[in-house]
Parts: structure tokens; C-alpha cells; sequence
């Protein structure tokens, strides 16, 4: 952000700061400008992709069709998933990993500095190709973020191979960030950070670092699969040739399942030092969340079936991937127990981080009681592909990712930008978050056991009271976003001076640089006792 | 006073929803064995979250409030507590196995399709289901009813909008019937929730499903699995007659095909085959091609004033009936009868200003399928 430049571009000789103009941006090496850009464009594409959602929840408001045709309507379905979970929630993570890490274990930068620049400007490339296929004849994407083929191979618009494109430009870049990261934990920690003394953000940082090397390469091979059925010849997914459809979900889903852990594993990670850091209290459970994180790790490598119940699996595959999905209740329980126990009789404050970070553990935990009741088989049978499925992943994925995102990001903002952002505007913007994001994502449990499929643009009357206050939720948290923006723009560009460390219970290497952060730090490893 | 009923009142709400209402919260108990069986997994796995669920929120709650800082709270320092921590890791554990148990039987229970009584083959079409009755010689598509002017807000909408069609799926009660579900184009799932069956239709494949219904009446769903642009408008209907019911429909359904052999060899003229035809067009060929022949350009390309409406008539019926590799557009030669066919390339060929007086006879297109079955 631009305040770090203003104090720091100049005036210290022995240290050289950033080059001036757009070109600093374009050529930068540096981990916190690379971070920063990683934010701002997860920001662009959160506003991009929430956009969308609001069409789609625009269309739901009322039964029947006013706002848009269906064909239209499957687009903006497939596109809100697709710039979500990959233009938004992973840069996001890949941001505050570029920002924090080197921060947290005490290195001067990222250890693939060069590659990490090319990481970065992969992305817009790639989010480029996706958005302009909206504007190609016969439209873009409209299989869903799942893609099933034959819908998107044999039946897709013509645009799906810039589709293809542009998720192995973003694969890429996942991967290359992934090594970075990984590259960057193992070599560059401080003299005495051992690996049991890291922070759990580091720790769970470098587990997602390799769930995305393991699986990204799956995802490129599904869509290169579908390359070679669409446009040379070869039957993959398509029975008339000797292929088979549902081998398209089970290589799909071996990325997949790896994949939503990918987008909450950083989110356990950050919370894990802010509610201790609110309670002033250490973390309950250090080893044994480490432990929990791997745990989580192998299991989603075993479950992805659990995602295919009703697509003909054999019985006992279908037991096996039920007792192997229960199984993850476990540690992930582990997980909120811990949190719960390091916040008992803590001394407690709610500032804004915190009560995202509550609400994460709250609204989480909510979510993964209906994953489990979505892991019994025989009921899944009803909830599949209906709108309690919607309830349940966007109840892990808002209240778990992306308020994880903003409890990192109001944490972090005084050492990005040297400012205290303004504590009632946060507050105000995460009542409205989480009042929006329960009146949103909460009836759409009910709709879903009443049996409103997924991916409709249009439904029954009985379903219609209900998707109206879902509707209006969700514009609420939608506007609430831009508020956000707002926030942001007010911490960055002035406010009370925060100090080097602006939270009387934060530990961390990170609190013993100056706030702002300076452009460079750590040039000598601090020693960690 | 009030709160406890009206907790109470709410709770028992969201145990048992409402049958029909507009507001409700729950999934339905349904009228089989097995969606007994899956209805009450359903409720013991959403007690089971709630308890724990009152537990830890109680616990986070209790400490939100008792112990923040402004209360005068000194901050423990403990990190960690080996017993309790074994304890928490086992004790779900368990409360785990103890569900497995009944969904496992369950689940067993859901795949013995074993010894039916009668076979349906269901087979899913963009944008409308077909039955087959196994060893009848009955079979018929099932399209969406509603008419197009109540999705586009022109007409009030009835109590089953969306949840109705033109030929409901029927079965007889306390049968034991199995679905060979399938697809001839995407990906479809073949979804009755009063059933708890739900099963993807795939082309290519054959996936197998079965129920016994306790309780005879008209029960709906939709398909389950995104299928292209209509995907929100092909139901599922089935109406569930007594056994005698069921025996005389099908009697009747068994005389009707026999009739609509017959209809082959009848002279029919230009305005018969443009009045049947108009009646094809609307159910079978309209989602794409839309109600003025125009189409949906690139995807679904117009008919009115097109080279292949207004050209060579064999090469117009070469392509309905052989649909077009590739493209969204089917074989139809395998979906619609004979008169069907040549209704439909008569009424193309003679409506929205294409007039080329021509005309395709049953006859032409039973000749069409006989040279392909040598």
C-alpha cells in the first residue's frame, strides 16, 4: 500500500526502496509489494464475483423469470463460483502468506523473489481470458464451477477452451506460488524459529502449500482431458467412445475436495493467533493443532467421493467414503475445542479482528455440522445438490474463508499501513457482514430440506418467502463490501499512527518491526529464543 | 412467561416443518420405507449437532461474557491439558461409530434393487424425462406443463408451478419398482424427495434405483443435477394409482400405442400435419429454437427463413431425425413416433413465413427407419 512507499522510498541510503511509477509494480521483487497487489486484486475480483452473485440473487428474489434468461443465468452461476475460488479467496491467501510469512519467521523476503513477481501478473492474464468469454458469442462458462462434462466437453459454448486456458495460467501460478512458500518456510526461518515455534498461519500455510502442488497438477490434467475430447478426438468423458463421464467427478473432485481445504487451512491458521492475541492468553493446544491441520490434510485426499453419492458409486465405495468423511469431524473438532479452551477465562476485548475471528469459529462450526449431516450417505440422498448443500459451502466459505480474510486483514492493517483503521466504521462493517451473510446463507438450509434443487433460476411458490430474505441478505453483505473498500481507503490514507505493535496480546515476529513495515526488514535474521 | 413456548413451539417447527407451507423448514418424512428411514438419520444427526452445538457455543458464550477484560478478568496462562484433550478427541469419536451403524444399514437397505416387481427405464433428455415400461411396450416423455406465459410473469402462477407435466410417471402402490436410470445427452438426476430416491441419469450408463410406495397419490421433484440452460424446468412427477388403477392405465396406454401405429398408414394432409406439428414444436423443439422459430443464436440457431428449413426436404428430415453430432441437437428419429416426426418438418417447413407448401408423410419417415434398421 501506498503509505509503506511514502515513509520508506526514501532517505535511507544503505537500503535502496522502491523504483517509482507503474514500472514498480510491474518489475517488483519485493514480498509486501507482491502482497499487496495479490490483495487488491483478490479485492477486484471478491466485488467482481459478488457482483454476479447479486444478479443471480437478483433473478431469485421472485418466482419467475425478470431479470435474465436461463442461459444467461448459468454463466453468472458458473462464473460467481470460479472468481470466487480462484480469483478471490486464494489470491487472498496467497497475499497475506506473501505479506506475513516472511514477517513471521524473521526472512528478508520470499525465497523465489523473481518467480513470485510472475506468480502474481499470471493472474490478472488469466482472469482476463475468463471474463472476456462472457462477451464471446455463445457466452461463457455455463457448466457450473464443477465443469461435468459431457455439459461442458461435447455441450459447452465455444468459449470453454479460453476457459481452459485460463484455469491452467491460474494453476500455474497456484503452484508456483505454492513452492515459493514452501521454499521459503523450509530455508529462510530465523536462527531458532524451529518448526514447533512457527506460527500456525506458517503451519498451515505450509500444508496448503503442498495439498496445492499435490492437486493443482490433477485439476490441469481434467481440463487438458477436456481439451483433447473437445477438440482432438479422444473419448475421456464420453461413453460412445469408450469413455466414461464420471471419471471427469472423480478426477475433478480428487482436486476439489484437497481444494476447499486449501481455501480454509490459512483461515484456521490466522485465527489461531488472534484469538489468543484478544484473549491474552496463549493458544490452547499448539501441538496438537498442528497435528489436527495434518490430520485434516491426508483426510481430504481420501474423502472426494463423498461429493458423488448419488452418481452410482458401489456400496462399498460409498461406505468407505462416508466413514472416511465422519472421520474429518474429528480433528476439525480438535480445532474448535482449542480455540474455545485458549479464549476460557482469557481476558477478553472485541476488537473488529476478534469478532471475525468469533464469528469464524461460531458460523464454521456451523458449517461443518451440516457437512456432517451431508457426510451420512442415505441422507445426502435428499440433501444432494439441493440448497442445503449451497447453505452448507457457502456457510464454510464466507463465515470461513472470507471472514478469516478480514479478521487477517484488520489485524495486519496497522503494520501495512502504519494507520489504526477506524474501530467503529470495522465494527459497523462486521455487524452488517454478519447480519447480511445469516440472513443470506441461513434460509437457504430450509428451501434446500424443502427440496429446491441448486442452480435454478427459477422455483416453486413455496420456496419464494424464503428466497426473498435470502435476497435481501445477501445485498445487504454485498453493499456492506463496498464499505469495506471505504474502510480500507481511510486506513491507508491517514489515521491515529499505530505502534510497532498495536495489540497489547499479539505475539509474533512481526509486531518487533516498526508499523508501517519498512520496505525491507529482517535483513539481519532476528534471533529467536 | 412466554419464551418457553415459545422455544419450544419454534423447535418443534423445525423438527416437523409444515407439510405444504410456504415458510418451511424441514425435509418431509415421505411415504417409503427407506425416506422413513432417511428422514429420521436426518433427525438424529441434526440432534446430535444441536446438542453439541449448545455445548461448545454455551462454552464460548459463557467465556464472551464472564470473562472479558472489562469484567477485571486476569488471563489464565494454560496452553494445554493432555486429559481433556484425548477426551475431546474421543469422545466424538464414538458419538461417529454410533451413527454409522443405523446409516449403514440403511445405506445397504437403499441398494438391493433386487427382486422387483416392475422395471421402469427412466432416461433423461435436455429438457424432459422419458419412461419406459420394461416389457410393456409403453413408453412416453414427460414434459414440464407450465405454461410459458406464468414463468414470464404474464399469467398468475398455479399452486405446482414448475412441479407439473404434460404425462406424470405412473406406478401402482406396494410394488416393489426399479429404475435403470440413464441419459442420452448430459448428465441428469432422477429426484422424487417423498421417495429419498435420487439417482444421476448418465449417458452411457445404466444406474439402478428402487422403491416401494406405501401410499397412493401425486408426489413431485425436479431434476438434480445442472443439465444446460432449462435444467430448472424438467420435473418429475409420478402419480401413484391402486393397483386396479394401475392395471386399467396401462391397459389404456398399451391401446393408445396400438392406435398411434395405425396413424402411420392414415393419408394425412398438409394442414393435419401443420396442426399436429404445432403441438411438437411447442413441447419438444421450442426451448431452443424458441416460439417464432427464431432461435437462440450461436447455440441454438434460427429455423425461420434457414437453409436447411426452407431446402431440400430430405436433408430437413435427415437432420431431426439424425440430429447433428456435436451440437445440442438431438436424434429425434429415437424420441418421437413417426407421425410426430412428419408433423414436426411439415409444420417448420410451412410456419413463420417459411412456405414451401411441402410436405413429409409418416409413411416417408417409417421407410427412413426401416433403411436404417437393415
Amino acid at each position: 500500500m501506498s503509505a509503506v512507499i511514502d515513509e520508506h522510498g526514501h532517505g535511507h541510503e544503505h537500503v535502496h526502496g522502491p523504483a517509482k511509477g507503474l514500472m514498480r509494480w510491474v518489475l517488483t521483487t519485493n514480498h509486501k509489494d507482491i502482497g499487496t497487489m495479490y490483495l487488491w486484486f483478490s479485492f477486484t475480483m471478491f466485488l467482481l464475483g459478488g457482483s454476479f452473485a447479486m444478479v443471480i440473487r437478483a433473478e431469485l428474489f421472485q418466482p419467475g423469470l425478470q431479470i435474465v434468461e436461463p442461459a444467461f443465468f448459468n454463466q453468472m452461476t458458473t462464473m460467481h463460483g470460479l472468481i470466487m475460488v480462484f480469483g478471490a479467496v486464494m489470491p487472498a491467501f496467497v497475499g497475506l502468506a506473501n505479506w506475513m510469512i516472511p514477517l513471521m519467521i524473521g526472512a528478508p523476503d520470499m525465497a523465489l523473489p523473481r518467480m513470485n513477481n510472475f506468480s502474481f501478473w499470471l493472474l490478472p492474464a488469466a482472469f482476463l481470458l475468463l471474463v472476456s468469454t462472457l462477451f464471446s458469442p455463445g457466452g461463457g462458462p455455463n457448466f457450473g464451477w464443477t465443469f461435468y462434462a459431457p455439459l461442458s466437453t461435447t455441450y459447452a459454448p465455444e468459449s470453454v477452451t479460453f476457459f481452459i486456458f485460463a484455469i491452467h495460467l491460474m494453476g500455474i501460478s497456484s503452484i508456483m506460488g505454492a513452492i515459493n512458500v514452501i521454499a521459503t518456510i523450509l530455508n529462510l526461518r530465523a536462527p531458532g524459529m524451529t518448526l514447533m515455534k512457527m506460527p500456525l498461519f506458517v503451519w498451515t500455510w505450509l500444508i496448503t502449500a503442498f495439498l496445492l502442488i499435490a492437486v493443482m497438477p490433477v485439476l490441469a490434467g481434467v481440463v487438458t482431458m477436456m481439451l483433447m475430447d473437445i477438440h482432438f478426438g479422444t473419448s475421456f468423458f464420453s461413453a460412445a467412445g469408450g469413455g466414461d463421464p464420471v471419471l471427469f467427478q472423480h478426477v475433478f473432485w480428487f482436486f476439489g475436495h484437497p481444494e476447499v481445504y486449501i481455501m480454509i487451512l490459512p483461515a484456521f491458521g490466522a485465527v489461531s493467533s488472534i484469538i489468543p492475541a484478544f484473549s491474552r492468553k496463549p493458544l490452547f493446544g499448539y501441538t496438537s493443532m498442528v497435528y489436527a491441520t495434518g490430520a485434516i490434510a491426508f483426510l481430504s485426499f481420501i474423502v472426494w467421493a463423498h461429493h458423488m453419492f448419488v452418481v452410482g458409486v458401489p456400496v462399498v465405495g460409498e461406505l468407505f467414503f462416508m466413514y472416511a468423511t465422519m472421520l474429518i469431524a474429528v480433528p476439525t473438532g480438535v480445532k474448535v475445542f482449542n480455540w474455545v479452551s485458549t479464549m476460557w477465562q482469557g481476558a477478553l476485548t472485541f476488537e473488529t479482528p476478534m469478532l471475525f475471528a468469533v464469528a469464524f469459529v461460531i458460523l464454521f462450526t456451523i458449517g461443518g455440522f451440516s457437512g456432517l449431516m451431508l457426510a451420512i450417505a442415505p441422507a445426502d440422498f435428499q440433501y444432494h445438490d439441493t440448497y442445503f448443500v449451497v447453505a452448507h459451502f457457502h456457510y464454510v466459505l464466507v463465515p470461513g474463508a472470507i471472514f478469516g480474510i478480514f479478521a487477517s486483514a484488520y489485524y495486519w492493517l496497522p503494520k501495512w499501513t502504519g494507520h489504526m483503521y477506524d474501530e467503529t466504521l470495522g465494527k459497523l462493517h462486521f455487524w452488517l457482514s454478519f447480519i447480511g451473510m445469516n440472513m443470506a446463507f441461513f434460509p437457504m438450509h430450509f428451501v434446500g430440506l424443502a427440496g429446491m434443487p441448486r442452480r435454478v433460476p427459477d422455483y416453486n411458490l413455496q420456496f419464494a418467502d424464503f428466497n426473498m430474505v435470502s435476497s435481501i441478505g445477501a445485498f445487504t453483505f454485498g453493499a456492506t463490501q463496498i464499505f469495506f473498500l471505504f474502510i480500507v481507503i481511510k486506513c491507508i490514507r491517514g489515521g491515529e499512527p499505530a505502534p510497532a505493535k498495536p495489540w497489547d496480546g499479539a505475539e509474533g515476529l512481526e509486531w518487533s518491526v516498526p508499523s508501517p513495515a519498512p520496505y525491507h526488514t529482517f535483513q539481519t535474521p532476528p534471533e529467536v529464543k | 412467561m412466554r419464551h418457553p413456548y415459545v422455544w419450544m413451539g419454534l423447535l418443534s417447527w423445525m423438527a416437523f416443518g409444515q407439510a405444504q407451507g410456504a415458510w418451511t423448514v424441514n425435509m418431509a418424512p415421505g411415504v417409503t420405507e427407506v425416506s422413513n428411514a432417511v428422514f429420521e438419520l436426518h433427525m438424529i444427526i441434526f440432534w446430535i449437532c444441536v446438542v453439541i452445538g449448545i455445548l461448545v457455543f454455551g462454552v464460548m458464550f459463557w467465556s464472551m461474557v464472564l470473562h472479558r477484560r472489562s469484567t477485571g478478568q486476569q488471563p489464565a496462562s494454560f496452553h494445554e491439558h493432555t486429559r481433556v484433550e484425548i477426551l475431546w478427541t474421543v469422545i466424538p469419536f464414538l458419538i461417529l461409530v454410533a451413527m454409522a451403524i443405523p446409516a449403514t444399514k440403511t445405506l445397504i437397505d437403499i441398494y438391493d434393487a433386487s427382486e422387483s416387481d416392475i422395471d421402469i427405464q427412466v432416461t433423461g433428455y435436455q429438457w424432459k424425462w422419458h419412461y419406459k415400461y420394461l416389457g410393456q411396450d409403453v413408453e412416453f416423455f414427460s414434459n414440464l406443463a407450465t405454461p410459458a406465459g406464468q414463468i414470464s410473469n404474464q399469467a398468475p402462477k398455479g399452486e405446482h408451478y414448475l412441479l407439473e407435466v404434460d404425462q406424470p410417471l405412473v406406478l401402482p402402490v406396494g410394488a416393489k419398482v426399479r429404475f435403470l436410470v440413464t441419459a442420452a445427452d448430459v448428465i441428469h438426476s432422477w429426484w422424487v424427495p417423498a421417495f429419498a430416491v435420487k439417482r444421476d441419469a448418465i449417458p452411457g450408463f445404466v444406474n439402478e434405483a428402487w422403491t416401494r410406495i406405501e401410499k397412493p397419490g401425486i408426489y413431485r421433484g425436479q431434476c438434480t443435477e445442472l443439465c444446460g440452460k432449462d435444467h430448472g424446468f424438467m420435473p418429475v412427477v409420478v402419480e401413484v394409482k391402486s393397483r386396479s388403477d394401475y392395471d386399467s392405465w396401462l391397459g389404456e396406454r398399451k391401446a393408445e400405442a396400438a392406435k398411434l401405429k395405425e396413424l402411420t398408414s392414415k393419408e394425412w394432409t398438409l394442414e393435419e400435419l401443420v396442426e399436429r406439428g404445432d403441438k411438437v414444436y411447442h413441447t419438444t423443439c421450442v426451448a431452443c429454437h424458441q416460439a417464432e422459430g427464431q432461435g437462440l443464436p450461436p447455440m441454438f440457431p434460427a429455423l425461420k427463413g434457414s437453409k436447411i428449413a426452407t431446402g431440400p426436404l430430405e436433408d430437413h428430415l435427415g437432420i431431426v431425425f439424425h440430429g447433428k453430432p456435436g451440437t445440442a441437437m438431438a436424434a429425434f428419429g429415437k424420441q418421437l413416433s413417426e407421425v410426430d416426426i412428419a408433423a414436426v418438418v411439415t409444420y417448420e417447413r410451412n410456419a413463420w413465413g417459411n412456405a414451401k407448401g411441402d410436405m413429409v408423410t409418416p409413411k416417408d419417415v417409417l421407410a427412413l427407419k426401416q433403411a436404417q434398421s437393415q
